[in-house]
């Protein structure tokens, strides 16, 4: 075969397995989505009162000493309903702490909807300015984080959680 | 119950399209007639079920089902009930069904209207169309199921993305995935003719009308979805050379150069490995189109969540399709004969620079989309390129194609000569050049406005004085042009009693649009004004003679949300012209901020308000956008007649009256050395 | 060599001078196009170059929203959690604006190290909520 020949055969094949790679290259990366800067450090400071007892504050200090998940919720977020059997099986089957975050709420809507769909957290605190929220990091409901006894952020998930979420990304971290 | 049914009828096409993509291909190497002829009724049946599968999530939706997450996820209990209908079409699980939907159709479509086909080939291209509905039933079922439960069912959905809620995106979608499908078409019948090894231009014409009836829709979709952004966005472009709309233009521009190739591979039989080239990519572009908005790789004001999942999905599709289909092309390709000769100045030679132009313009756009990855990938860090790249370089690319384009039709086909081209367009070349700068001259002492100033230096300020000419020169030239053809065509038709071509009608048509949106494009980019201001009760602003008067705003609530409406009055010269609203929405499911643009649409002007956001508490002061558009309807008009050209070409009656083309026989080939 | 064959010649030498001339506009126009990006901590480390367009990007700091009475000014700060930097807008913002959004802006640093926005993006997000609370925002527009 001539040399144009070949080209013609082969150029567009190749042309298509370099664009192929490059696609390949390219999944499961979004570039809209900063890399959480939290992981691995000291999660941030906070105070704030709790769902139930509003006059009871938390702070950041209190929580130490135990490995712990914060579940970022809020009643105004239809995946958190999707997620929450997932959440009440981490609580009550597999022995897990979470501590909800209740944000952006206001206390009547939270309550009446823990009361609907069930409570499976430790301890709520309720951010409803949604400043704890900010530094945090979090862009939207749900979102998920895994705190260590120190303190320390180990990983995060943004979205609904999931057995398959929570086995790529908590599972090997946990603590017996 | 109803979203189990709909479960079960996508389940069951998912196996029809099975056996409609295995047994004929089967039978075809047999030779078992049989099984060849499965391919047709197993196509109706899985199309039945798919539109049935369809039905179901639309009932869904309508009864307002919320344990389908998907209707849950996609709608309200407030969404009023047009809007639950376009819902179903209205995130990512109901548009693969659409997707799906528009895809049964046209294989329906080919199976009704190509019955007179020879059965093994009809089988091959049925077996390519239900290899591709595979391919989408199994990516819906696997990774994004519309009927997926959630019990107990939520009380309430979290409503439609509010851009959504628009009558555009109500006709948007499915008529860009008529075309974006539709060019599935014309890609089983090239890797049919590929599989058969009989690769002339006996397959070329078979596939013209489909083709050119999917490039219409994909010319109207892409419209369509530039008006829709236009007025829904709330930015007044048109285009933004984004990840997404280059995701449709993409499969655009290699079906505007398949339909071109084929005209010369059908008459001429050269160009033969083009077409089939051509085939083959611009389906693989819509599905790197479907990849790009699926996959989240690139980010886009449009696009979908990402989902890795999704995207390795779709990818291994492609590599399937467009991989199979082009290393079935490489084996082939040893048997193709390049075909009728031709000289330099030859219709052929015209053409096939039209197909040089676009498909480099494909690459260009390609390349610039794919950039950020390619650029990730080499570790050049987060870059990405601005829009201007593509606005420099489609207008590089579009001078030769505007100044060859008339020329086109003129030619003769194999051996014409540059003297008879020059003699036939040097009066109207002469015409658009004083034309043009007449009509510039006049539009000048009308409007000494005309050109918005953005330039400070010399160079810049001459560019932009010589750009408006320019581009009135490019419209003139194709319009003229192409009216003095269809004179000319018309008389000697009539003449010699001939009945007058469809296909050749549409191409004057499609052409003459294309003068059409180069007007718009010319002045919408030389003569918009853009102004962002603060504006309080009571004051005026003028743009271009016209007078904005913000008379106030009020809050009024519609059905799923709450707006501020504002009041602008328009006077010129003292006359009133119109009153516009625009509004701001505050969408009260999903608590979505959405700015409703108030248009005052002309032939001449459009006039576009916007509300930004209250400056003071007390809502008496906003930030307002105001634009003056000039022609911008006739961008829209433009792709508008384009597509009626690919509509009137389709219809051909020598495509329509297959009996008789069968028994005459294809074109032979004619063997010049 | 035979007139079919110089034909040929030429045609391919002329489709090669066309396809190179348009490559290397290409090429140069992506040059002169390429906006980088850089986050917070990059600014703040001073890597990002002035006078030239590049994007930055992060989420805008709750309260940092600042606006300027008489004219379409807004400043506001982005972060990246590490780093914060200040970003001046003049016009108007897009719908999905708002503060704990994550944003992109399109601009150029000035010789005082302020970030001057031409353009500012924010992204939907449809897999999950928008961080509004549907019944805040009901209160909130109830309040004239």
């Amino acid at each position: 075969m001539s040399l144009s020949r070949w080209l013609v055969a082969g150029l567009p094949i190749v042309g298509f397995i370099g664009l192929a790679l490059v696609l390949m290259s390219g999944i499961g990366k979004d570039p809209s989505i900063l890399p959480s800067m939290l992981i691995g450090k000291q999660a941030p400071e906070f105070e704030l009162p709790l769902l139930y007892e509003p006059e009871q504050i938390v702070s950041k200090q209190d929580l130490l000493g135990q490995q712990y998940f914060i579940n970022v919720w809020g009643s105004w977020c239809p995946t958190c309903q999707y997620e929450h059997p997932f959440i009440e099986q981490m609580s009550n089957e597999m022995n897990l702490t979470v501590v909800g975050l209740n944000w952006k709420d206001t206390r009547d809507e939270a309550t009446r909807w823990l009361k609907q769909f069930g409570n499976p957290y430790e301890t709520i605190l309720f951010d409803d300015i949604g400043t704890t929220g900010i530094d945090f990091g979090v862009a939207a409901a749900p979102e998920t984080f895994l705190i260590s006894a120190d303190g320390t952020v180990l990983a995060k998930y943004a979205g609904q959680l999931t057995p398959e979420v929570f086995d790529t990304t908590f599972a090997d971290m946990l603590t017996p | 119950m109803i979203p189990e049914l709909g479960q079960l009828a996508l389940i069951l096409a998912l196996l029809l399209a099975g056996m409609q993509c295995v047994l004929p291909l089967i039978g075809a190497v047999t030779g078992n007639m049989t099984w060849v002829r499965v391919g047709r009724p197993t196509a109706y049946a899985s199309g039945l079920f798919v539109l049935l599968g369809f039905i179901a999530l639309t009932i869904s939706f309508v009864q307002q089902d919320f344990s389908v997450v998907y209707v849950a996820t996609n709608s309200n209990s407030l969404l009023p009930l047009h809007y639950r209908f376009t819902a179903v079409w209205g995130g990512h699980e109901g548009s693969l069904l659409l997707w799906t939907l528009v895809l049964s159709m046209w294989t329906v479509a080919v199976a009704l209207f190509s019955r007179n086909l020879p059965e093994i080939f009809l089988g091959r291209v049925m077996a390519v169309m239900g290899l591709i509905s595979i391919g989408f039933l199994s990516f819906m079922l696997f990774t994004s199921n519309p009927f997926q439960r959630h019990l107990p069912g939520l009380p309430e959905g979290n409503d439609l993305n509010p851009l959504l809620q628009d009558i555009g995106m109500i006709v948007h979608p499915p008529l860009l995935y008529m075309g974006y499908v539709g060019l599935a078409v014309a890609f089983a019948f090239a890797v049919a003719a590929l599989m058969e090894g009989r690769m002339d231009s006996r397959w070329v014409k078979w596939s013209r009308p489909w083709t050119n009836l999917a490039w219409a829709f994909l010319t109207i979709g892409i419209t369509l979805g530039s008006w829709w952004a236009y007025y829904e966005l709330g930015w007044g472009g048109w285009w933004f050379w984004d990840p997404v709309e280059n995701g449709s233009f993409m499969p655009w521009l290699a079906a505007t150069a398949l339909i071109h190739s084929q005209a010369v591979t059908e008459k001429r039989g050269a160009f033969k490995n083009w077409t089939i080239l051509l085939s083959l990519s611009a389906f693989s572009l819509s599905l790197l189109g479907t990849f790009l908005v699926r996959s989240g790789v690139i980010t886009s004001v449009h696009a979908f969540a990402s989902d890795p999942e999704r995207g390795i999905f779709i990818l291994a599709f492609l590599g399937v399709i467009s991989g199979g289909s082009l290393a079935l092309f490489a084996i082939r390709s040893a048997k193709l004969n390049s075909g009728g000769t031709f000289t330099l100045a030859s219709r052929e030679t015209l053409l096939l620079s039209n197909n040089l132009i676009f498909s480099v313009t494909t690459v260009m756009v390609l390349l610039g989309t794919l950039f950020p990855l390619i650029a990730e990938a080499f570790n050049w860090g987060k870059v990405s390129l601005g829009p201007p790249y593509f606005g420099f370089m489609f207008f590089i690319m579009m001078i030769p194609a505007i100044a060859l384009m008339p020329l086109g039709p003129f030619s003769h086909w194999k051996q014409d000569n540059a003297r008879r081209w020059f003699d036939n367009s040097i009066w109207i070349m002469l015409l658009t050049l004083v034309g043009a700068a007449a009509i510039y001259a006049a539009m000048m002492s009308f409007s000494p406005e005309l050109i918005v100033w953005t330039s400070d230096d010399f160079l810049g300020k001459a560019w932009q004085f010589l750009k408006p000419w320019l581009g009135m020169v490019g419209a003139l030239w194709v319009m003229l042009m192409t009216l003095k053809w269809t004179i000319d065509y018309v008389r000697k038709a009539r003449a010699r009693n001939a009945p007058l071509s469809r296909g050749l009608l549409g191409m004057a048509t499609a052409h003459f649009g294309v003068g059409v949106f180069l007007i718009g494009v010319t002045m919408v980019i030389s003569s918009s004004t853009e102004k962002d201001i603060r504006m309080a009760d009571g004051e005026s602003f003028d743009v271009k003679g016209y007078l904005f008067t913000f008379v106030g705003t009020d809050r009024y609530q519609g059905p799923n949300y709450l707006a501020d409406r504002g009041h602008f009055e328009i006077t010129y010269d003292g006359d009133y012209v119109s009153s516009l609203y625009p509004e701001k929405r505050s969408y009260l499911s999903g608590g979505d901020i959405m700015t409703e643009a108030a248009v005052d649409a002309g032939a001449f002007r459009d006039l576009f308000v916007s509300l930004g956001e209250p400056l003071t508490d007390d809502r008496d002061v906003w930030s307002v956008r105001i634009y003056h558009k000039p022609f911008i309807r006739w961008i829209w008009l433009g792709g508008l007649i384009i597509m009626l050209g690919g509509i009137l070409a389709a219809t051909d009656r020598r495509y329509l009256s297959r009996r008789t083309e069968e028994t005459s026989k294809t074109v032979p080939e004619r063997a010049v050395t | 060599m035979t007139p079919t064959r110089k034909r040929r010649v030429y045609m391919i030498l002329i489709i090669i001078m066309g396809v190179t001339t348009a490559v290397s506009l290409m090429l140069a126009a992506m040059n002169k196009n390429m906006e980088f990006f850089y986050d917070p901590s990059q600014v703040a480390a001073g890597e990002a170059p002035v006078d030239q367009l590049i994007r930055v990007g992060g989420m805008v700091v709750e309260g940092s929203i600042v606006r300027t009475s008489n004219t379409l000014l807004t400043q506001f700060d982005v972060t990246d959690n590490a780093h914060s930097m200040t970003v001046s807008y003049t016009g108007i913002l897009p719908d999905l604006f708002r503060e704990g959004q994550g944003i992109i802006a399109k601009g150029k640093m000035n010789d005082t190290g302020q970030f001057i926005a031409a353009e500012v993006l924010a992204k939907h997000d449809e897999t999950y909520m928008p961080p509004e609370v549907a019944s805040a925002m009901k209160n909130k527009a109830a309040q004239p």
